[in-house]
């Protein structure tokens, strides 16, 4: 009993010291400016870069004051960020989740001291949907959706389909095959002939779609590749090569994401048509919160990003564009 | 090929054959279920100047394990273990890739992958030999630093490069056998003289039947068990920058990820117990193709890959079976033959009986 107390209060003291460190630290919204403190979940891959830069430039372009907070890929960190942050009395708080669940106390006191949060790029698990103000997420179904009716438009609705899936199990996974299915379903020459898990790797990528082009006759059978994350058909187009065949004209390409690489294949003519998940999720939440502050206007509880298609036409520019931000 | 490899005494190599009759079995058993499903599994042609064929992509995709499990059964036969593969494989992957785009030549970029490699066998040799930490502690400290570590090298992103030569390293070929294949070929070879034409393979059993009693022998334990991890390191670099060629760029979060797993299972399908002593290290690189030539099947048999990990189990469990003591004495046994069971039995039983005179 003594020591959990010994526990709570040594927490509540070190939480009190760098909420007061931090406080001291920053010259709180002297200038009007608008402050806003960020908890990332970490840098686990290029697009997580990408989305910390763009959230930066965003900032800097709208005169907001940002304030990062790396997690470490940890829950735990991201509480104490969003503590802190309360304790500092920003104006916002932005919240990229690592998990869906264990928000809603740390939530309820952001609520309580009337801070608005945003939660970037992925959703969580709550019963009180007034914990926050609004969601900035891409529709993963939509992806699927667009990358499909594109295939369907370019092959006059005739294609034999292998699959790259992502992890078995992860959502981007489940919701980008269930959007592409739509399409199938609806398309009647259309169909997936094979289908497997690269678990979102170059390496893995390579690997099923070398056994994918043994398994259909050499490739002569596959039409078209579509790889539920651009990682993958990197790996695919090589196995296509590999096998004797040009990718992007003997089998199509096209997937999802937009990273550089892809861009890079799309100017060499080995992929077709990738659809972007785009890192700039703090720019729409920004605009938000500044509709919201002036007006008072809530916005709606979920903010889709845009799932725009990109093909080899602008391909060059688009890389060019890129290989900086990520 | 297999005699020589499988080490025991003269006397005992036919029932040495015999033991290893499990793994040939299982191997051919997968081989045939692969063909079942896909009567195309064992065309071969020529693509490009490179054998194509699904059972050319076993060799090829199961390169990187066998690697490792060559490392890896060194190392187990000294009673130890080596988590760190996956990890030393990125962090090679991330050297190989951050210096070949930063303009370094091929022979600067494979000497420092490679010495990346041996340093961190070093590191882990030094913790288990001199500081007598457990060795799956002992590894287990790199395993989690030094994804961390090639992380910080690549600066968090997949490191593509262009150079022709390097790439040559993961998807090239030799004479139409594919250069992975190759590699592999060569490290076995190597490895198999080092320690069956010297008395380095004896000691390493000794090591892994008694390091206490060994070291009352006269065997230098210390430096047995550095240079196995060191080895171990060498093959896992060797597997990162294959890994690497082979996509063209270094993904150091998945690079590896999960391998040393395969590597121990490959070494234990082999039947190299983890008690450490006898090791087979041909019978290793044949549990990798096992590994693979399931992972292959299971790919082109078109099953939903939900099913993968659970087709993958019982396979190995089956293989697992046909090795287990209990379940080999309840089979009938050839006339002659002593029993199946003789995998349990240290192999070298000299070493154990010494062990009560070197007692002070």
């Amino acid at each position: 009993m003594s020591r959990n107390w010994l526990t709570s209060a040594t927490t509540t003291a070190a939480t009190a010291m760098t909420a007061l460190l931090i406080g001291l630290g920053s010259a709180q919204a002297a200038d009007g400016k608008l402050v806003v403190g960020f908890s990332q979940i970490g840098s686990e891959s290029g697009w997580r870069a990408a989305e910390t830069k763009t959230a930066k430039a965003e900032a800097q372009k709208r005169g907001i004051d940002l304030k990062i907070s790396d997690a470490q890929q940890k829950q735990e960190n991201q509480i104490k960020a969003v503590r802190s942050f309360v304790a500092q009395g920003v104006d916002a708080i932005f919240i990229a989740p690592v998990v869906a669940t264990g928000w809603d106390a740390v939530l309820k006191e952001a609520k309580e001291a009337k801070i608005p949060v945003v939660l970037l790029d992925r959703q969580i698990d709550t019963k009180d949907q007034s914990l926050y103000m609004t969601a900035v997420t891409s529709d993963t179904v939509h992806e699927g959706r667009v990358a499909g009716e594109w295939l369907a438009k370019q092959t006059g609705g005739k294609c034999a389909v292998v699959e790259l899936q992502g992890t078995v199990g992860s959502s981007p996974a489940i919701n980008r095959k269930k959007g592409f299915d739509e399409v199938v379903a609806k398309t009647p020459g259309m169909t997936i002939i094979r289908t497997q898990s690269g678990d979102f790797t170059r390496a893995k990528g390579k690997e099923v779609m070398e056994s994918f082009i043994k398994a259909e006759d050499g490739g002569k059978r596959i039409c078209a590749v579509y790889a539920h994350n651009d990682d993958m058909a990197v790996g695919a187009i090589q196995a296509i090569k590999e096998a004797g065949l040009k990718p992007g004209k003997d089998i199509l390409v096209v997937s999802i994401d937009g990273v550089p690489d892809i861009f890079k294949a799309m100017a060499e003519g080995e992929a077709n048509a990738t659809v972007e998940l785009t890192p700039n999720m703090a720019g729409p939440a920004y605009d938000a919160l500044v509709a919201f502050k002036k007006d008072g206007k809530a916005p709606p509880k979920w903010i889709k990003t845009e799932s725009a298609l990109f093909t080899p036409d602008t391909a060059k520019a688009e890389y060019e564009r890129r290989k900086d931000a990520y | 090929m297999t005699l020589p490899l499988s080490g025991p005494p003269p006397g005992l190599r036919r029932t040495g054959l015999l033991r290893s009759l499990p793994q040939y079995g299982a191997l051919a058993a997968v081989l045939l279920a692969n063909w079942l499903l896909f009567p195309d599994f064992f065309s071969i042609r020529l693509q490009d100047g490179r054998l194509f064929g699904s059972l050319i992509d076993v060799l090829n995709r199961g390169a990187p394990v066998a690697l490792l499990a060559i490392g890896m059964t060194m190392v187990i036969a000294t009673r130890g273990i080596d988590l760190s593969v996956g990890a030393v494989m990125a962090i090679a992957g991330a050297v190989a890739a951050t210096m070949t785009q930063a303009g370094w030549g091929l022979p600067a970029v494979l000497a420092a992958s490679l010495g990346a490699g041996l340093l961190c066998g070093l590191w882990n040799g030094l913790l288990v030999a001199l500081l007598r930490i457990q060795p799956i502690i002992a590894t287990l400290i790199l395993m989690v630093a030094g994804r961390g570590v090639a992380q910080l090298i690549t600066e968090g992103q997949i490191v593509t490069f262009v150079s022709p030569g390097l790439a040559a390293i993961g998807s090239g070929s030799f004479l139409t056998v594919p250069m992975p294949v190759v590699i592999t070929a060569a490290l076995l070879a190597v490895t198999a003289l080092l320690v069956r034409a010297t008395a380095l393979g004896l000691m390493i059993e000794a090591v892994g039947v008694n390091r206490l009693s060994s070291a009352g022998a006269g065997v230098n334990t210390p430096v047995v068990l550095v240079a196995v991890y060191v080895w171990c390191g060498l093959c896992a670099a060797v597997a990162g920058v294959i890994v690497t060629a082979d996509i063209r760029g270094a993904d150091v979060n998945n690079a590896g990820l999960w391998l040393e797993l395969d590597a121990i299972l490959a070494v234990v399908i082999g039947g190299t117990s983890l008690l450490g002593g006898r090791f087979g290290l041909l019978l290793s690189v044949v549990g990798a193709a096992i590994i693979q030539a399931m992972n292959t099947g299971i790919l082109l048999s078109g099953f939903k890959p939900e099913f993968n990990l659970i087709v993958k189990a019982a396979v190995l469990l089956a293989v697992l079976l046909l090795q287990s003591p209990v379940l080999t004495l309840l089979l009938p046994r050839p006339k002659g033959a002593r029993p199946v069971s003789a995998p349990l039995k240290p192999a070298i039983q000299p070493a154990k009986r010494e062990s009560g005179s070197v007692k002070p």
